[in-house]
């Protein structure tokens, strides 16, 4: 209690300086009154009980001092001192000021920027309560991605009802696209993207309704009336955020449907589920309208508490065996399930490349302190007479480098300020960034967690490019310093030693972050080159909407067939036709078999089916290899046609000619009529699986969410409005959507990869810059320091390219030294980053050889530029100025 | 000042200056500390610029209060008194400080008979 008052009263003190001096003048200067008065009336003589006062009382000052160090804080005004010290030194010295700070502020921004990353897609839980609970089922063995990695809602349901180990079982319509629901509450149609979701799928995740409720169980039957739920974003900017909006109704494909909730802002279904998509509704999984559809759901469950993955795993080895594909046509479905961890599920796959990049950007940091301690060093050197007379005026030891780390303190912290604010603004970037197929991108932001990582970094970073430059002042001669023998001296040397290997440190790193960005590079452009099977470029799509009146395939057919017509009349559309998906989109698989073969159970694996029209091979630019397109007379109910991929063709009938062989497809007899080049599905990197294409127009096959694809000469954008009013010419219903370039997909499923490239790189390049800073300074103040010993020689009649060839023969030792070490280090590290290549081994000669080369250059030229300075100086001058 | 003069012990002059303080009532610094030299019969080494350290230390602890008041030459000086904190302090510190003394007493005259012996 005592303590605790005389610590308040300590920091109160503290404030209130001027008041408590001027108390204790007026206490002391009393004092010495009586004490002299009281002399004279002893009989002393006034200068003798003057004398004698101020000797009883002993040193003034000293007393003083006392009071003020035993009532306020004195380590606090030692720190002040010290404070106000740094910022009169750095003004002196703005450039260096200037140039430390915003060093640093990159280090440290990235290193921020970078953090928030890893912490948001790898560290922190999911964004749901007791997240740890939550896993997702799906197939042990996906031969088609993610998104075929569903059950049917036979099978859903009945693990539902007999699962033990999880409290909850829920799941989406993995088959949605996006635009798939029109807003039809305004003149021109609105697209919309929706997803069916099971009526417990919020409950499951442990969301919280923003406004209203979640579905209820009656909602998702096949009569109720048709319900919606919005996300914050979609209330906010199409429903005008009306705050009553919960029991109203929107019209959405032409139908009043009622808003039953809002969800929350934080709620964010594509940042877990789908990278990079947006959605905008959620509707109800509608079980007995979609009973029969196949394997529908993507499943996620909830573990009870104090339930492991383990055991759920052990359950669902039991129990998905025997589930049913479909109760009703009474077959098994043949399912197994794995379990995952919902984050892992979610950001597992990234967890190397993060690494790497948290590496990355670590290097980077340590080049940034390596560089300051460098330019510190210098620093000290210039002021290495300051501090002699400093400590030869009585500072200790201690209080010189505490005086030296309160100043990198002081750069740290101001750094760090101005990272934090590159940092904030790049996480906003990346957060609102659409177009990144990260996960949980957009919850990314600086948050406590990051803050205090950065608090963290600034006291390592002050500290580590403090310390050496301080001991090394406190250590040094203070005789030496106060005569400082000048240029040529012993300590100048000592010092040259210093800097040199931090410089070669530095090349040593920058070495490793180049090797690593290039060679991410060079995989990234072998992503680049893959043949994708289709051609992206000049290739457009746009989402079709059918006017309702279209009843029988019939009508169908001669819409669709009107609809090409009249968009190849366009002169500049060289094709078009029409897909139900897209490449690298959304994709769904059904069964194809040779006619009369036998297959083990789950020998097949699913094929992607796209149900195309004629000319949509030859918009999208995939190579038929033989036989023919697609044509509209390919619409016998009994016999459709069928087109495979060369995977396909390759498994059913090895050694044989495909063409005219009779195949199952999805129940149903197809003639084989032509092969086509493989096709990258789901990625540029993973080669494509089973494919199939079969006609939009024969009524056994049938056609949904159907896209326009057109090949041209001319840009998407300028087609777009041509395209959109022969559509709506068509069908006044068709909304306003985007006619979107093929290569966007493409780029979207390359993103991730893009993204760390271009991070890496940015990396790399700052670090090249560091290091070329690094070595210019060392270089140029080693000529400066030696500029009479230059001149010496050159009296002596050493040529200007003598004096030049010697500072470039020091400039490459250290390069060739820092790159050697670098180099070596690459190697070993060669396997961390070797899971993340592409087509390139990970000492990939070539690249390691443009490093080297590259590294050459830069230190050619930051070595040049001093030495051409040397060979510049003038004897005359140089001798006179020592 | 004569090398025979005790040195202040650490915290002894705090205790000293709540003692004179409870004796004499309110009082300014130089009072005190002429008192504390006169009851101590110049034998202790203080200078007396280090009482108002103290002064400020016991005021902080809520030991002893202060107030601006005139002095007898009319000129403005502050008046210091105890507390009653200060003085359950006192009585602390001085069942303290004799137990101290009578043990260091005790230690010492046992040594010397050790020598004796």
């Amino acid at each position: 209690m005592t303590l605790l008052r005389q610590y308040f009263a300590r920091v109160c003190s503290f404030f209130h300086k001027q008041q408590q001096d001027a108390d204790l003048e007026t206490e002391v200067s009393h004092h010495l009154h009586l004490a002299v008065q009281e002399n004279i009336a002893r009989g002393f003589s006034p200068e003798e009980a003057l004398r004698t006062a101020l000797l009883r009382f002993g040193n003034v000052q000293q007393a003083r001092e006392q009071q003020r160090a035993a009532r306020g804080l004195p380590w606090l005004d030692v720190f002040f001192q010290d404070l106000r010290f740094t910022f009169r030194t750095l003004r002196r010295d703005r450039a260096f000021a200037l140039i430390a700070v915003l060093i640093l502020a990159l280090g440290i921004g990235a290193n921020i920027v970078v953090f928030s990353i890893v912490d948001t897609i790898l560290l922190r839980p999911l964004p749901f309560p007791a997240a740890e609970q939550l896993v997702r089922i799906a197939p042990k063995v996906s031969k088609c991605g993610a998104s075929c990695a569903t059950y049917s809602t036979d099978a859903t349901q009945e693990f539902q009802q007999r699962t033990k180990v999880l409290s909850d079982v829920t799941g989406y319509d993995a088959f949605t696209s996006p635009g798939n629901w029109k807003l039809t509450s305004r003149a021109i149609p609105m697209p919309v993207t929706g997803i069916d979701v099971m009526e417990n799928f919020f409950h499951t995740l442990g969301v919280q309704p923003f406004k209203g409720r979640f579905f209820t169980p009656d909602e998702a039957r096949i009569n109720a009336s048709p319900v919606v739920l919005v996300t914050y974003a979609f209330w906010k900017h199409q429903l005008a955020a009306d705050p009553n909006i919960v029991g109203q109704s929107i019209s959405l494909n032409n139908t009043p449907t009622t808003v039953v909730g809002v969800l929350p802002e934080t709620f964010d279904f594509g940042s877990i589920y789908a990278p990079g998509a947006k959605i905008d509704i959620f509707t109800p999984y509608i079980y007995d309208r979609v009973r029969e559809y196949g394997n529908m759901i993507s499943l996620t469950g909830r573990l009870r508490p104090g339930a492991t993955l383990a055991q759920a795993q052990a359950e669902a080895n039991l129990l998905f065996p025997g589930l049913d594909g479909s109760v009703k046509k009474g077959y098994k479905g043949g399912y197994t399930a794995k379990l995952y961890d919902l984050k892992d599920y979610v950001s597992g796959s990234l967890r190397r490349s993060l690494i790497v990049l948290w590496c990355a950007v670590g290097l980077i940091l340590l080049i940034v302190c390596v560089n300051l301690s460098n330019l510190l060093l210098a620093r000290a050197a210039a002021r290495s007479k300051e501090f002699a007379m400093r400590s030869a005026l009585g500072a200790s030891r201690g209080r010189i480098v505490r005086q030296l780390l309160t100043e990198s303190l002081i750069l740290s912290a101001a750094g760090s300020l101005l990272g934090l604010g590159i940092a904030i603004g790049t996480t906003y970037y990346l957060a609102h960034q659409g177009s990144i197929a990260l996960p949980l991108l957009s919850q990314i932001r600086i948050d406590r967690t990051a803050l205090g990582w950065t608090l963290l970094l600034a006291v390592i970073a002050a500290i580590s490019f403090g310390i050496l430059p301080g001991l090394r002042i406190s250590s040094s001669n203070l005789q030496e310093g106060l005569k400082d023998s000048g240029p040529g001296s012993g300590s100048g040397r000592k010092h040259d030693r210093i800097r040199s290997i931090l410089v070669v440190s530095e090349i040593a790193l920058v070495c490793v972050l180049l090797v690593g960005a290039g060679l991410l590079l060079r995989s990234f452009l072998r992503v680049l080159e893959v043949d994708l099977g289709f051609e992206p470029a000049h290739s457009a799509a746009i989402a079709l909407d059918y006017p309702s009146s279209l009843k029988t395939p019939e009508q169908f057919s001669a819409y669709v067939q009107e609809l090409l017509h009249r968009v190849k009349a366009v002169p500049e559309i060289e094709s078009a036709g029409i897909t139900d998906s897209l490449p690298m989109s959304r994709n769904r698989s059904w069964g194809i078999s040779a006619k009369g073969k036998s297959y083990r159970d789950g020998e097949l694996p699913g094929t992607f089916v796209y149900v195309i029209t004629p000319g949509y091979l030859k918009s999208i630019g995939m190579h038929l290899v033989k036989g023919r397109d697609i044509a509209w007379n390919d619409i016998d109910p009994k016999e459709g046609v069928v087109i495979i991929n060369e995977t396909v063709a390759r498994y059913l009938w090895p050694n044989e000619d495909p063409i005219d062989r009779i195949a199952r497809v999805g129940g149903a007899d197809a003639r084989v009529i032509g092969v086509i080049a493989d096709v990258r599905e789901s990625s540029a990197e993973a080669t494509g699986g089973w494919q199939m294409y079969v006609s939009a127009l024969a009524p056994q096959f049938g056609a949904s969410d159907s896209k326009l694809v057109v090949r041209s000469r001319i840009p998407a954008e300028t087609l777009q409005p041509t395209i959109l009013s022969i559509l709506r010419q068509l069908n006044p219903g068709q909304p306003a959507v985007d006619l979107s370039p093929i290569q966007r997909l493409v780029d979207h499923a390359v993103s991730p990869r893009r993204f760390f490239v271009y991070l890496v790189g940015v990396f790399a390049g700052l670090g090249l810059l560091l290091a070329s800073l690094g070595i210019y300074g060392v270089i140029s103040y080693s000529v400066t320091q030696r500029t009479q010993e230059i001149g010496i020689r050159m009296a002596l009649g050493a040529t200007q390219a003598i004096v030049q060839f010697d500072v470039i023969r020091q400039t490459l030792r250290m390069a060739a030294l820092g790159i050697l070490i670098g180099a070596f280090a690459s190697v070993a590290l060669s396997n961390l980053i070797s899971s993340l290549l592409f087509g390139t081994a990970p000492t990939d000669p070539a690249t390691f050889a443009a490093i080297v080369l590259l590294l050459v250059i830069i230190a050619l030229l930051a070595g040049y530029i001093p030495a051409r300075r040397a060979s510049r100086i003038d004897p005359m001058i140089a001798l006179r100025n020592s | 000042m004569s090398p025979s003069k005790l040195d202040l012990l650490q915290g002894t002059l705090d205790l000293m200056v709540l003692q004179t303080l409870t004796t004499m009532g309110s009082q300014h610094g130089y009072g005190i500390a002429r008192r504390i030299e006169q009851v101590s019969g110049d034998e202790i080494l203080l200078n007396q610029g280090t009482i108002y350290a103290s002064l400020i230390r016991l005021q902080q602890r809520g030991w002893i209060s202060s107030e601006w008041g005139t002095s007898d030459n009319n000129r403005k000086a502050k008046f210091y008194c105890i507390t009653r904190a200060g003085r359950k302090q006192l009585v602390a510190d001085t069942a303290y400080w004799q137990r101290l003394a009578s043990v260091m007493t005790r230690v010492l005259s046992m040594s010397s008979e050790g020598d004796n012996g």
